[in-house]
């Protein structure tokens, strides 16, 4: 069974309470389609779970494959930085279609992100850190994109939110 | 004939099963060309799977760790050499992917990986080592995308086995 080999600590983007009985982390790439399919489950999920939920996101960008995936991942380390990292996420989410860099511009405008701070993100100012969840993930045994870590452990069942919840909710009543 | 091949995924300590395939229509690669290095043999069911960040793909991002542990990777499917340079076109693969096509799966079943009933390879991992000795084999269920961690932790468990050359100890 592939663990993470990175635990969730202070670095990491997170919501919901640190001491949630469950712990949920996605390895994600911001143009991949079906972390694109899953984003909307996992509001779900995290709606149905609540405070019992910790939903931590950290980045895999497979640029190969997704050319506008690593610029994606910079305007929402750069949007941490301005404590929106959050919003950044769901944005581009919303907007999967639209991720050019005159587009990441144009919802750094949205966010009131400093756009010299965004421009030097871009420049590859804060790729260690997008680097250091990438690497971290190929430890953990990412296996594609999106990966979820239930409790430390890959998951590699249903994904639908339905599955998700029962079993989320069967590990928060028993945690 | 088929006596002769074995049962299970060539366990860690035997001696790799030599093969020649093609990488291309007019190239081949065969178990001698990877000697002097670690080498990753990953064989995969088919091109083509339907997911983002597939198996062939994930190894194509993680490439740079692999050099860096001063490994070579090949896929192994198979399918056809054709088949083979669409998929690598399409997905900017930068290893190559060898065509187990003709016997049909004939190195697949040499390293215990074949599936008779579909005609297609299991999901299996192989690394050897510079000498071509198996030191690491996992099979994973055929739909489940293994990652690269296992990989990864066999090569670093082969890198603290050889210590340089040199090295009393």
């Amino acid at each position: 069974m592939s663990k993470l080999h990175i635990p969730v600590d202070a670095h990491d983007h997170a919501q919901g309470p640190a001491d949630a009985p469950v712990t949920l982390v996605e390895y994600g790439d911001y143009e991949c389609p079906y972390c694109g399919e899953a984003y909307p489950m996992l509001k779900a999920v995290q709606a149905a779970l609540g405070d019992q939920l910790r939903f931590v996101f950290r980045n895999f960008p497979i640029t190969e494959l997704h050319p506008h995936a690593l610029r994606a991942a910079q305007f929402a380390e750069a949007a941490a930085e301005a404590g929106q990292f959050w919003a950044a996420h769901d944005l581009i989410y919303e907007h999967q279609d639209a991720l050019s860099e005159a587009d990441l511009f144009g919802y750094g405008r949205q966010l009131k992100l400093d756009p010299v701070a965004l421009k030097s993100a871009f420049e590859g100012r804060l790729d260690a850190r997008i680097q250091r969840d990438f690497l971290g993930g190929v430890r953990s045994g990412v296996n594609g994109t999106p990966s979820l870590f239930i409790n430390g452990t890959r998951y590699d069942g249903p994904r639908d939110a339905d599955s998700l919840i029962a079993l989320l909710s069967d590990l928060a009543v028993r945690a | 004939m088929t006596d002769t091949y074995p049962r299970v995924a060539l366990p860690p300590g035997t001696a790799a099963a030599p093969f020649r395939l093609p990488s291309t229509p007019d190239q081949y690669i065969s178990l001698d060309d990877l000697r002097g290095r670690p080498a990753i043999l990953a064989f995969y069911p088919a091109d083509w799977s339907p997911v983002c960040g597939d198996q062939m793909a994930l190894y194509n991002q993680i490439l740079p760790e692999f050099q860096r542990a001063g490994a070579q990777l090949v896929g192994i499917s198979v399918d056809g050499v054709w088949c083979h340079a669409a998929f690598a076109e399409q997905r900017h693969l930068h290893f190559p992917l060898l065509a187990d096509f003709e016997p049909k799966g004939e190195v697949a079943r040499r390293y215990g990986v074949y599936r008779e009933t579909e005609g297609i390879c299991e999901r299996a991992l192989f690394v050897l080592d510079a000498q071509g000795v198996v030191r690491w084999s996992q099979v994973s269920p055929i739909d489940i995308n293994p990652g690269a961690d296992g990989i990864l932790d066999a090569l670093e468990a082969l890198a603290n086995d050889s210590p340089p050359t040199g090295d009393p100890a």
